[in-house]
This record gives C-alpha cells, structure tokens and sequence, in this order.
C-alpha cells in the first residue's frame, strides 16, 4: 500500500483520506497512520502546487544551469552543493554522472536577473570551474502533470 | 418511388438497433455532458506497440496475410493462451485472427447456429449476442442473473433452460456490463452439466486480463471443456488497443475450418499492420498491462465506494472496467434515471436495460476515465441523488 499511496499523493496532494482510504480498499485511519509515518521518516518532505508558470506568474524565468567543479578532498562535492543550494534563487540541486556535476534549478525574475545571478554568484564560489546556463521556454509535462491542456478525449460519449 | 422496405431483408429490419443509440443521439445534442459512457480504455496503446505498427509501415509491404492470420500471430496467441489457460491450441489448425473480438463472436455464431436452434445468452451482456443469433434464423434464450449472486451465472438457472433445441451458451466473464466475474468453483458445476450434453459454448474473454484482486479462469481450463468450447479473445481491452480491430477466435479444427470459411470470404485476413503490433503485444507488453489495471483497480475500488456512499447499492466488481449499481431507491426506471441525469447534471451512464431486460433497475458506469474527471463525475451524481431522494 505504501508504494501506492505515494504514487497517489505525488499525483493530487489533496486527496482527501477518506477518497484515499477508498481507493486503496483500506480505513481512513490507515491511511492517516502511514501519510503520518511517511512524514515522520522523512520519505514525504512536503506539498506543494505543481504550476503553470505562465499563467501563474507572467515574470518567471527558469533556467537549468549545469556546473563542472573541482570536488573537495575531504567532503567530495557535498560541500559546494550546500553552499549552491544555500542561495534563495535556488529552486533544485542534484549531483549528476556525465559530463557535468552540479545540476541547478535556478528561478528568476527575467533573463538578466538570472544571468546576473549565475555571473556574480555561481562562477564566483571557489571551485566551480565553468557554466553552462538553459532558460526554459516552454514546460510541456511536470511530475508526472500535463502543463499545458491535455487532448480532449476523442472518445465517444456513449458506446457498447 | 422504391419502397425499400420491400426490398431490404426481412430479418435485418426486424432487429431492434442498439439501446445505447438514443442516448448516443440525446448526448451528442448537448453541450457539456461528462461522460461514464464508454465501453473502451482511456489509455493509449504501450508505445512499443505503436512502434512495432510504424516499423511495420516502414519496412513491409502491406498486403493480405495468410486468411487465419500471420503464422507467427498464430502462434504468439497460442502461446499466451497456454501460459494463461494451461490449454494448447495448435496455431495451425486451431486459431482465427480476427477483426476484434466482435469478428470471432459473429464466426462463431454462423458456424454453429442453425434454423431454430436455441441460444442460451447469460444476461445481461454484451449487445451483439441475441441479433447475430437472430440474423441466423436462431433462437436467443435469455438466462438472467441478479445482483444477489453478484451477476454470476447459477447453475440451477442455467439448467432451466437448456431443451433439446439449445445448441450454444454463450458465457460473457468478466462480463459487460456488471463487472461480474466466474471463478473456478463458480465454473465446475456448469462445466458438470455441459459435458453430458452436447451444447457448445462460446465464452467471451475479451475482459480477462482486466480483473482485480485474483487471476481469471478460464472455462477451457476446466477437464473436458476445450473440445466444447470456443474461446474468444481480442486486443482492445487488455492492450488499449480498440481502434486496431484485432481478436481472434480458438476451437477444436473442425468449428475453426467451417468459421475460417466464413472469415475468408467476408473478411479476407485482419488489418496486416494490427498483426505484426499483435506479436509486440503479446510477447512485450505484460508491464504495460499490469500498469494499466493497478490503474483501474484504483479508480474501480473509488467509484464502487462513491455509489455505495449515495445509497445506490453497487456490488464490488471484479472485473472488466464498469460498475452496475442499482437505482431502483430513486423510484426511476434504468432509462429515466439516464435521461434525467443528463438532462438535469449533465453525466451520461448507460441504461441498464440495454444489456438486456434482466438490466432494468442499473446503470453501467464504466471508469476507464482519469481520477479527475470520475471526481467531478460523482459530484454531480450525488447532486442528483439528493435532490431526488425518496
């Protein structure tokens, strides 16, 4: 059920327990006792709204910035991803295989305010050895969310 | 002037066109209906289906296949069966790919059925059954089942009505419109009195992959039944597959040569391109369907809940992707229940009696439908309830 449960929740954080409970053929208590276990063990970090920034907010940029940088001796690249994660421009940090390190998901008001942001805060921490910076234009899909209107159901409306 | 009536075929103007057609007709004025109408997935196909259709178009030649059916098909389908049913067919001799499993019911019904011959329907079911028996000068014999037995079919009922003319039962599990389903023990006292008689059954599986909770069985899995039984399967349900027309029939050589004729010279072979996408399906797509009915499963333990919550009685389906609840507390008939509920709330159910008369007093809803859309569904629904409840 826990499997399941998060799958639901990552799709609509308001079910409600009662439509959760039903869904999954349990109580309402059972659910209220594993959402609560999956908060206390840390699994459920939070909820949040899942947006389409252009209607949302007309004076959003995203950008995805990647970041090669040289890993510290002691802590790796543990460090450097704290201190990138630190700034409130932040959005998302993650630590990648491939040809770049650092993954950063960095919200701004326009195209200048982010590349002000990268050109004087992010190239600027020791370590980080080159940037590479790509607005998002356009987002289609998020967790699992169609954006933008999903195709109207072709269907008919009433068949055998 | 021509009179046409004189000229058309007695017998085909004489059957009832389908009771879905005049809420078909009574939606289709309206704007803004929502519907729980749809007897089809709302699922796309596994892309890797689409796939193996688009290398087809690139790379082959799209001409007619052998009249059963790619070989290959053949033998993937024969296969599947085993794996799922124990019971081998031998894809040379035994197997009809088919235009849906609408094709194999209609091979079916005119191998078998002569002038007269009684044909035992379990109702209600799906619409096609009773006119294709008709259209061959036979005899459809309803064999009702109620909501107490969960739809199931008894055998007490069933031996009521065999007589010395009944040549075919046709078994529709997990069934549509109810969600019905037969287990094994449910199936071994029919299969106990089928084989001291010579009656055939026809047994529409095309819902079999779609069932919760346990695996389906199979009536040919029963000792004795394979040679009496012929067993139909398709692509539409299991695969999201319905607009690719692809079924296919299994039975012993001697009905599969007669239907084989009828296909042949109807038919010709099924759409070549569905074929070769068949094969992906079947030897690829086991995730993809189990993913799709974890999904239903979801949606089915919901809907159930959300009826029962509005005091109409809906026993939990096992199968298939509808639910029948009962709307005889609102005082309505199936039929006035479905009009007014799209007249006044804008959501389109099906009438129950249009699965036949043992139908009256339900309604299908079917949840092949997003979460969201069967939310707003039933929010309207329950208004509707309220402010008609007795």
């Amino acid at each position: 059920m826990k499997e399941k449960l998060i799958e639901l929740l990552q799709q609509n954080a308001r079910f409600t327990d009662k439509q959760l409970a039903a869904m999954l053929g349990t109580t309402e208590e059972d659910i209220r006792k594993e959402i609560k276990l999956l908060e206390e063990e840390g699994i459920i970090k939070g909820y949040s709204a899942i947006l389409n920034e252009n209607l949302a907010d007309k004076n959003t940029v995203i950008a995805y910035i990647m970041l090669k940088v040289t890993p510290k001796r002691d802590c790796g690249f543990d460090e450097l991803a704290k201190t990138v994660m630190m700034y409130d421009e932040v959005e998302a940090v993650s630590l990648m295989s491939g040809s770049y390190d650092l993954f950063v998901t960095v919200k701004g008001k326009d195209f200048k305010d982010i590349a002000l942001f990268v050109a004087q805060r992010l190239s600027t921490i020791e370590g980080v050895l080159s940037t590479s910076t790509h607005f998002v234009l356009k987002t289609y899909k998020e967790k699992g969310i169609f954006i933008e209107d999903e195709d109207a159901d072709e269907r008919g409306l009433i068949a055998p | 002037m021509i009179d046409y009536d004189k000229l058309l075929s007695e017998k085909i103007t004489k059957i009832k066109p389908s009771g879905i057609r005049k809420f078909f007709d009574l939606a289709a004025t309206m704007q803004g209906v929502i519907s729980l109408g749809v007897g089809e997935p709302d699922f796309q196909t596994p892309w890797s289906i689409r796939k193996a259709a688009i290398d087809t178009l690139e790379k082959k030649r799209i001409i007619y296949t052998a009249n059963a059916g790619l070989a290959s098909l053949r033998e993937e389908i024969s296969a599947y069966t085993e794996r799922k049913t124990g019971v081998h067919y031998d894809p040379s001799k035994e197997v009809i790919v088919t235009v849906g499993g609408s094709e194999a019911i209609d091979l079916t019904i005119r191998a078998i059925v002569n002038p007269g011959d009684e044909v035992l329907i379990v109702e209600p079911c799906f619409v096609c059954y009773a006119p294709i028996v008709e259209l061959m000068h036979g005899v459809p014999v309803p064999v009702k089942t109620y909501l107490k037995d969960s739809f199931k079919l008894r055998p007490e009922a069933l031996k009521e009505k065999i007589t010395d003319r009944t040549k075919l039962l046709i078994l529709p599990y997990p069934n549509n419109p109810t969600g019905g389903i037969m287990t094994r023990e449910d199936l071994e006292p029919v299969a106990e009195i089928l084989r001291s008689t010579n009656i055939l059954v026809l047994t529409d599986e095309i819902y079999s992959e779609l069932t919760y909770g346990r695996k389906h069985f199979s009536i040919i899995s029963l000792e004795g039944m394979k040679e009496r039984t012929i067993y139909v399967n398709g692509f539409s349900k299991a695969f999201a597959m319905t607009g690719w027309r692809l079924g296919y029939m299994e039975a012993p050589a001697p009905i599969i040569k007669q239907a084989l004729k009828i296909h042949q010279y109807g038919i010709m072979s099924s759409p070549t391109i569905s074929q070769y996408a068949a094969i992906e399906a079947l030897t690829h797509c086991e995730k993809e369907v189990q993913k799709m009915v974890s999904e239903y499963n979801i949606r089915r333990r919901f809907v159930t809940d959300g009826f029962n919550r509005l005091g109409l009685e809906c026993f939990e389906p096992e199968g298939a992707f509808y639910v029948f609840p009962c709307i005889k507390s609102t005082g309505m008939t199936s039929e006035e229940f479905c009009q007014r509920l799209i007249e006044e709330q804008k959501v389109a159910v099906v009438p129950g009696n249009a699965f036949g008369d043992s139908g009256e007093g339900f309604v299908r809803v079917s949840y092949a439908y997003s979460l969201k859309h069967l939310m707003e569904a039933l929010r309207r629904i329950e208004i509707f309830i309220n402010e008609h409840r007795k």
